[in-house]
Order: structure tokens, then sequence, then C-alpha cells
């Protein structure tokens, strides 16, 4: 069980990170104070052309001065800061956060690699090759917050209500199949692509082998890190629209697939074949973000909760209305969506 | 005559707010309206009073009404996951839409939703002794619905919903007792396994029209059809729809 709640605003408007808090903090129910976090699109005009590394340190010293000749090779850092962080009564600071604006150079590793390809390979060889680093987040203009701790004590750690932005991700954790700890906690950021996840994916194993086949490797200890991979590789690498995407992680039964007239069944039975590996089992809800929009999707036969709603230009998706309402106290519209079917928002 | 106490839940922890209720009961109010609810659970939790209303203004949480015995509940906004949960005896009126596992292990009862609900409603309605819960849905429902269905009766309305209105799959997976009303078609292919149709008798047209009744007066509703219309019965094809799945005999 955990908490989700997202917004965006489709005009880029932005909004602070107040409004959020309150209505994560609604959820505390759904958590257990071991993980929570906080993701936001357009943190960062003044350095919108560079990726914001994000990295926790386990100190100063050996990970960060490893973390750099890193950074050196494979580009040039314009900017980089420590994450201000304020301290609080029962938030015990275990890493220290960190930030670089980074500028890839594509002839570094003396390939056809592509930038994005490059942020990649920096995630991987870092925090599979430097202990005491990790680094937790690599998109251009995206701001991720988060550690071990409740909603309330997390924002103001991070006091992300000095941050704006036109998309807010945020989730609560209440870890059951792994430990809590500052990297398992949500959101999962890689590039462009942020995720938040209530549930487990049962098929964790099957989607690891298969993103390992493309060069993928999970560290983080946990299963909706394969969500951010598997979005990746679909939506960025394979280019299927967002919609075929979706539909390739969570596809309709073989029996409902039976009954579609012959085109799409053709279709049907043809992603669902090529993507087998790529399907996610078990219960979920989950809400994906990228620089143009947000999608929210749960499990084919709805075993965790998501409602939406709308109010003027902005989309929210949540796991309770309630938590929505804080945010939004007279909504349009409220619905819930249907259970392996995406509610997507874009922007204008 | 109302003996009325107005508790503001703004901002409130649901434990708190509980013990006001309780308090509130035990001083012998009988009508509590709650005002600014949103998001607070569990509210009405193991409550018991015959003669006790209490109405809630704002979102509740989910398990609204939980192990409830006796209070009448009526919610002025859409309801989350599960009210209903495992309740006793007593009514909630949701005048609104209501999350998933609506009237979960409900077992005694009844639970009246407005409009529509979401998956799994009326998951393990179970009925005990004199016990008979009821969930009646004025609009339509998600997948599951009835799912491992031991008692009691579950009737949708299907008030606007222009097809069948439970268009998803798995209508009474694993039902051993109890039964289900669905007014409109059924397609065979939406009942789950252990789930049969079987005749919608006037005996049955009688058994369901109190509740229509009580549905149509609480929301105001005024449609003849909902009482003339042919309903789907459902009920479970044998007492031990999975006998031979877990058991060798």
């Amino acid at each position: 069980m955990c908490g989700i709640i997202s917004v965006i605003d489709r005009k880029k408007n932005p909004m602070d990170g107040s409004a959020i808090k309150e209505a994560l903090s609604l959820m505390n129910e759904r958590g257990n104070g071991e993980g929570s976090g906080y993701a936001v699109y357009g943190a960062f005009p003044e350095f919108a052309e560079y990726y914001a590394v994000h990295v926790f340190y386990d100190n100063l010293i050996e990970p960060k001065t490893a973390v750099e000749e890193e950074l050196e090779k494979l580009g040039i850092v314009k900017h980089d800061e420590q994450i201000p962080t304020f301290e609080q009564p029962n938030l015990k600071k275990r890493h220290i956060p960190w930030r670089y604006f980074f500028k890839p150079n594509v002839m570094a590793l003396g390939t056809t690699a592509s930038e994005e390809d490059i942020l990649v390979y920096l995630m991987q060889k870092v925090n599979t090759t430097i202990p005491g680093a990790l680094i937790y987040s690599t998109g251009k203009n995206i701001a991720v917050f988060k550690a071990a701790g409740w909603p309330e004590e997390v924002a103001d750690f991070y006091r992300i209500q000095d941050y704006q932005g036109y998309i807010w991700l945020a989730h609560n954790r209440y870890p059951t199949n792994t430990a809590g700890w500052w990297g398992g906690a949500h959101p999962f950021n890689l590039l462009d692509w942020t995720v938040v996840h209530n549930g487990e994916i049962t098929s964790y194993g099957t989607n690891k082998r298969y993103l390992e086949g493309f060069g993928y490797v999970c560290t983080m200890h946990t299963d909706t890190e394969v969500v951010a991979y598997l979005t990746d590789l679909l939506q960025r690498q394979h280019k299927l629209p967002a919609e075929i995407a979706f539909k390739a992680l969570a596809p309709p039964f073989w029996d409902d697939i039976d009954r579609m007239p012959e085109k799409e069944r053709g279709f049907n039975t043809a992603l669902r074949m090529t993507y087998s590996p790529a399907m996610m089992n078990g219960p979920f809800a989950i809400v994906v973000a990228n620089s143009k929009g947000i999608a929210g999707i749960t499990d084919r036969i709805k075993l965790r909760p998501l409602v939406a709603a709308v109010a003027g230009d902005r989309l929210y998706l949540s796991s309770e209305e309630a938590a929505i309402r804080v945010m939004e106290p007279s909504p349009d519209r409220v619905w819930m969506p249907r259970a392996g079917e995406p509610v997507i928002g874009r922007t204008e | 005559m109302k003996n009325t106490r107005i508790i503001d839940a703004k901002g409130m922890h649901y434990t708190p707010l509980n013990k006001e209720i309780r308090a509130a009961i035990k001083e012998g109010i009988t009508e509590i309206i709650l005002e600014n609810v949103n998001g607070q659970r569990f509210i009405g939790n193991g409550l018991r009073g015959d003669n006790v209303t209490i109405i809630v203004n704002g979102v509740p949480g989910g398990d609204l009404g939980m192990f409830m015995s006796g209070p009448t509940c009526i919610v002025h906004a859409n309801a989350e996951h599960a009210p209903g949960n495992t309740m006793d005896s007593g009514t909630i009126f949701i005048h609104g839409t209501a999350g998933d596992a609506v009237a979960h292990s409900m077992r005694g009862g009844e639970v009246y939703v407005r409009d529509s609900i979401g998956y799994r409603g009326g998951i393990h309605m179970k009925a005990y002794k004199d016990k008979y819960p009821a969930l009646v849905v004025g609009g339509g429902t998600r997948a599951f619905l009835g799912e491992y269905m031991a008692g009691g009766i579950l009737l949708v309305l299907g008030r606007g919903t222009d097809q069948c209105p439970v268009d998803e799959r798995g209508i009474g997976t694993g039902i051993h007792g109890g039964e289900l009303f669905i007014r409109g078609e059924v397609p065979d292919h939406l009942l789950g396994i252990g789930a049969a149709k079987k005749p919608f008798t006037e005996a049955d047209r009688e058994k369901i029209r109190p509740y229509i009744e009580k549905y149509c007066r609480e929301f105001n509703v005024d449609e003849p059809e909902l009482f003339s219309d042919e309903y789907v019965h459902i009920g479970p094809s044998s007492a031990r729809p999975f006998a031979g799945k877990y058991c060798w005999e």
C-alpha cells in the first residue's frame, strides 16, 4: 500500500510545492514514514538545457571525487551545488544530496551514443561501481526530492514550497517487499521519465531480465525501477506512442482479444506476443510523467486505486479523491479510470 | 425530538473525530453532522446505536461504517474505498459515487449508493442468522461484482448507463451464496466462475421492490421503470464452486 498524487497544468502555469505536500500528507495512512518523495518539471529554467544529475553521497570525499571524474570524462558541468536541506527533528540525514547541471559530450564514448545514452551509461556506471554514490535523477529541468521519512518531513527537509513547476508527482511509501531507504523512495527518474507507483510488480524478474538484454541495469532494489526503464525502452527507444506503450505493459486478456474484431485482434495479438516479457503483472497503480505530460494506469484487474479529476487546465491523478480535493476543492469532473486504460494529460 | 450536534472535522485526524462522535452518542445526541470532512478514514467504525444518524458533509476516507451496528450514515459527497466493510447492521446512504470494494464482507445492514461504484462491489458479502445484507447501486459497477459472495442481496439499477450496467468481467466469481439482480442485459461471458443466471420471477420482483423504494425515497428518484423493467438474476451454480480446485476427495 502506498499513496500517489500527481498534477499537470496543461498551459504550463507554475505551481509551488506547498499544495501537493498537504495532499500527500492526507494519505499518511498509506505510508509508514520510511519513504516519501516529490518530483517537479520546470524546476530549473535557468539550466533548462542541462541534465540535472541528482546524486546521493554517503560522504564528500571518495565517492564525490570518483563521480566528478566520470562527469569530466563524459562532458561538462555548468554548475553544481549541494541541494539545500533543512534539519527536521525526526528525519535522519543519511545521505548528502547534490545536483550537477551537466552537458554530455556525444563523442565521449567514441561511439554513436546519443546524449541520453551517455546519461544512462553514467548512471549505471556510478550506481554499479562507485560505492557511496547513487544517481537518482538525470532529467532536464526536473527536480527530485526524496528521503526516508513522512511526506511533511521530506517536503520540509527540502523546502519544496520554494520550487515551482507545471508537473508535480508525489509518493508516500509503505515498503513491503524491499527495505525502506532513500534510494528506494519514489519518484524514480530516468532522463525525461519519472514514475510513482503503488503496488508491486510481481513480474519484476521477467521484466528485469528483458531490460538487461537492452543494457539496463537495476540498482535500486525495488520493483518500480523497471517501470521507468520499460517506459524509456518502449517510448524513447522503440518510439511507441504512449497509448500503445501502456497497452503493451498492461494488455487486454486473451479471452477479450478473442472477442475483438479481426483487425484489432491481430494488432493486440502481435503486441502481446512482441512485448510479452515487458508485460507487468501484479497489483499496481502508476503515474508516469515526461516533460510533455502525465499518464496514470492501473493493473488489468484493478488491484490498486486510482482517481482522476479535471479542474480548468489541470489534470489530477491520485490514490484518493480526498487528496485531490486538498489541492482543488471543487474539480469540474472526478472519475475512476477503468483498469488497464491510461488517463493521459498533455501540455498544450 | 432531534438532538443535534455539529462537529467541524476540518483538518481533524480520524481518531479524535471518532472519539467525539462516540462521546456525543453517549450524551444522548441522535443526529451528528460532520462538516468539512475530507479523507478521514474509519468514520463510525464499530459504532452502536439504533437511533443515531450521522450526516457526513464532504468526502469520507476509506472503510466508512466498518463494523457499524445500528446507526444511519448519510454521505453528501462521493465515498472512497470499502464503505460498509464488515458492517453488522444499520444503513449507509451515499449521495454520489463510491470506490472499490463497496460493502466488503458486509454481514448485515444496507448500503445505498446513488451513482456508480468501482471494482469488486459486494466482495464476500455474507448473511448470518437473521442478518441479511443489501447493497443497492443506482448506476453501474465495474469488474468482479459480488466476488466470492456468500450471502445477502446485491442490486444494480443501472441508471444512466446505456448498455449493461456491469460491462466488465467476473460477475459473481466464486459466488457460493446470496444473489445479484442487475437491470438490463448481461452477456454470458461476463459471468465469473461459479456464477449462473437464474429465472427472474414475480417473487424476485417483490423481493427487490422495498430496496428500490427505499433508494427512490432517499435520493428523490421517480422512475417507474425501475420497478417494471426486467432484471437479470444471478446466483451460485453450486455451494462449492472451487470444490475440485483445492480439495482431493
